[in-house]
């Protein structure tokens, strides 16, 4: 069996962003929080990869450790890197990171009323893009930002360019955001639990544009999300975590399917239906770990109904998954001891 | 039992009269149906009658004069019955949490009735109203917020024993919070500890055990689930459920999931600003749904598993929801509907079993407010 190295298979021109081991911890009063405990993994041009995990997973500190806005002190990365087109950018300089956040990786954060400036007018906010990392007149900038809130459809862009955030909806603030973000046309975008906020009506139209402009300007995107029904929608692949680590990689539909690992299944059977009235719901026991004390072996043992001594003693390697007869199946991974078990029952 | 009061009275507390005209002329209807339906289900422990409830807006510092009113709610009625859940959806802003709000006497009625067992509760006052109150409960969404972060569980989950003391007596008090903390999966000798040491979904845990404290006949839940992560969220509403059956509790549930809302409800009303756009049982409203709203609603909804999602028709509606002070006339969704003509614009539809369904027998034949009100299946993969 190999350690998986879900980077390249089926890339030829090698991933836009790739992350490496990468370790955050927080020095808090309780003792070191180990956030992020060796996650890896890779995007591509035109890619969409979602991470999806509860709170404390984890998921959106690897994201902040990637667009470079950790804080640092309390985080600390004490090992671990994060390549963007084959650079280490934990080796650079602040100067060298400052050039690509913004311009090459950028974010869209869940509360657009919080990310915007209330005193601001949207008009100046986007201009600001323009204006600081392109050098453009303040007449120059305005024309651009008026254009990006055309192509994230504002309606009446003209009229609204010097509204301030408060005039606008959750939807359209949201619509802000990711023009914001495509402002200096990145090749990465994270997006961190973009629609949360949102109703479920205005949280498609923003899905809808979001996956329609990544395919336009062939973006790669990481997706980062609690909602195990926005990845289904829009996700190439998704990689689960827990308590730091990747727990399972697999392609959208493999993973609904055939989940490889036990938190993965009970995190499927632990959600209500639609379209039919279930039975009483299937209830992952416990809670998740505190991050200071992450229990020995794999995280997930004290909540699982699985559980072996072995997985109180050893932490799982995340390995990649075959067929029963040994067929490999692309790009599925599962850090569980017996994921043998738990995909073919 | 009272007799629904009809709502001419209800006019004169209401600063708008000829928006109210329009509203009386749904809710009229509206009583009409909701009582042929008490008939099928025996006593229902609250009814809600044309209930209104308008915000003023004042413009002027010193001399406040009102320009106008957000509609929050605008004329709604509805039954719950003894150990029944409602689910309550809609997108926000259209007043679902203002109901939560004047169903618990938080906000005083603009107009309408809300009968707790025959009693109008939008009428009491002083001691009558207190007894009331003690009889219907509520759980509210932020368990961070809504817990005294100062005060100890033992405190939190005791405070309703000092307002009602006729509950619990002075000596017994300490050994009834004891037996909710068990009741609702926490350990009794937390007894002493903060909010802050307590997780999530435990906090919620102890915003429900608040909620059962005086013994009430009806919780009202606004949105109880939906600050807690999907593993921890399975467990409070399997915990809810359980004492539902234990203490034959009647639920309002409100909520934006509508998933889980299935899953709990026995009944599904559909909000859209301030209206009740579609109500029904849970089987009629997410697999037949006959409202163009409803049917939007449903659509969007992310579903978590890709093949079913393959098969699903989408309704993506365009634009917001319009601004409750200035809702469109007519029928209010009309601004976002597909399949809006100008008798929308003009005619508030009223909540009603369509015609065309009517004596049907079929799923359809549920109370929708459309003029063109047609059964389509946007749930499940065609």
């Amino acid at each position: 069996m190999t350690i998986i190295d879900n980077t390249t298979a089926d890339v030829p021109s090698g991933p836009l962003l790739e992350v490496r081991d990468l370790h955050v911890e927080f020095h808090t009063r309780d003792g070191v929080a180990k956030a992020v405990n060796g996650v890896n993994y890779s995007v591509s041009a035109g890619e969409t990869l979602a991470v999806l995990g509860e709170s404390g997973s984890g998921k959106s500190v690897t994201a902040q450790a990637v667009m470079g806005i950790l804080d640092m002190p309390p985080g600390r990365i004490p090992r671990g890197e994060i390549f963007f087109r084959g650079q280490d950018m934990l080796k650079m300089s602040n100067e060298e990171r400052r050039l690509i956040r913004g311009q090459k990786i950028a974010m869209i954060f869940q509360d657009a009323l919080s990310s915007l400036n209330p005193v601001l007018s949207v008009g100046y906010q986007l201009g600001e893009m323009f204006r600081v990392h392109l050098g453009l007149s303040k007449k120059e900038a305005k024309a651009r930002s008026i254009e990006l809130m055309d192509r994230v459809r504002i309606p009446a862009a003209r009229e609204r360019v010097n509204d301030y955030p408060h005039q606008f909806s959750g939807g359209m603030r949201q619509r802000i955001m990711i023009a914001m973000a495509l402002a200096l046309e990145p090749d990465l975008i994270i997006a961190d639990e973009p629609t949360t906020a949102l109703d479920v009506t205005v949280q498609a139209q923003v899905m809808d544009l979001l996956a329609e402009l990544q395919r336009e300007y062939h973006m790669g995107l990481i997706l980062i999300t609690h909602d195990l029904g926005v990845v289904a929608d829009v996700a190439d692949k998704i990689a689960v975590m827990y308590a730091g680590r990747i727990v399972e990689t697999a392609p959208v539909h493999e993973l609904y399917k055939r989940p490889a690992h036990p938190y993965t299944r009970g995190l499927l059977d632990s959600i209500p239906r639609l379209d039919q009235k279930g039975q009483e719901l299937y209830a992952i026991k416990g809670l998740p770990p505190n991050l200071t004390r992450i229990p020995a072996g794999c995280a997930f043992n004290p909540r699982c109904p699985a559980a072996q001594d072995i997985c109180r003693t050893e932490i799982p390697a995340l390995l990649s998954v075959t067929e029963r007869d040994g067929t490999e199946l692309p790009g599925r991974g599962s850090a569980c001891h017996f994921w043998k078990e738990t995909i073919h029952g | 039992m009272a007799e629904p009061r009809k709502s001419d009275d209800s006019m004169d507390a209401t600063p708008n009269v000829t928006e109210v005209a329009t509203a009386d002329a749904v809710t009229v209807d509206d009583s009409v149906a909701a009582i042929e339906a008490t008939v099928e289900r025996g006593e229902p422990i609250l009814q809600v009658r044309n209930l209104v409830k308008h915000f003023p807006l004042t413009q002027g510092v010193l001399f406040k004069k009102q320009v106008g009113a957000v509609k929050a709610v605008d004329g709604i009625s509805f039954d719950l019955y003894q150990g029944e859940t409602l689910g309550i959806v809609g997108e926000s802003g259209c007043g679902k949490s203002t109901v939560a709000k004047l169903l618990m006497t938080l906000e005083k009625a603009t107009a309408g009735e809300v009968f707790f067992k025959g009693q109008d509760i939008t009428r009491l006052s002083g001691r009558a109203l207190k007894a009331v109150r003690r009889n219907i409960q509520m759980v509210f969404q932020d368990p961070y917020t809504s817990l005294n972060p100062r005060m100890t569980v033992g405190d939190i989950i005791g405070e309703p024993f000092d307002i009602h003391p006729e509950v619990a007596p002075k000596g017994d008090r300490r050994r009834r919070v004891q037996e909710l903390l068990d009741v609702v999966g926490l350990n009794p000798e937390y007894i002493n500890r903060y909010p802050h040491q307590f997780s999530g979904g435990q906090r919620q845990r102890i915003g429900i055990a608040r909620g059962l404290a005086l013994n009430p006949e009806v919780i009202i839940c606004d949105e109880p689930v939906s600050a807690l992560d999907v593993s921890v969220q399975a467990q409070v509403i399997n915990l809810m459920e359980k004492l539902q059956d234990e203490f034959n509790l009647s639920y309002i549930f409100i909520a934006h999931d509508l998933s889980i809302v299935r899953h709990i409800s026995d009944r599904v009303g559909v909000m859209y600003l301030g209206k009740m756009a579609e109500i029904g049982t849970d089987t009629q409203i997410y697999d037949h749904p006959t409202h163009p709203y409803t049917q939007a609603l449903l659509s969007a909804v992310p579903v978590p598993d890709p093949e079913a999602r393959e098969g699903r028709e989408r309704i993506i509606l365009s634009g917001d929801v319009p601004s409750p002070a200035n809702p469109p006339s007519g029928c209010r969704f009309r601004t976002r509907c597909w399949k809006a003509q100008d008798k929308c614009a003009t005619e508030v539809p009223l909540l009603a079993v369509p015609e065309r369904f009517k004596g049907t027998g079929g799923h359809a034949a549920h109370e929708s407010a459309c003029h063109f009100a047609e059964e389509k299946d946007v749930v499940h993969a065609a």
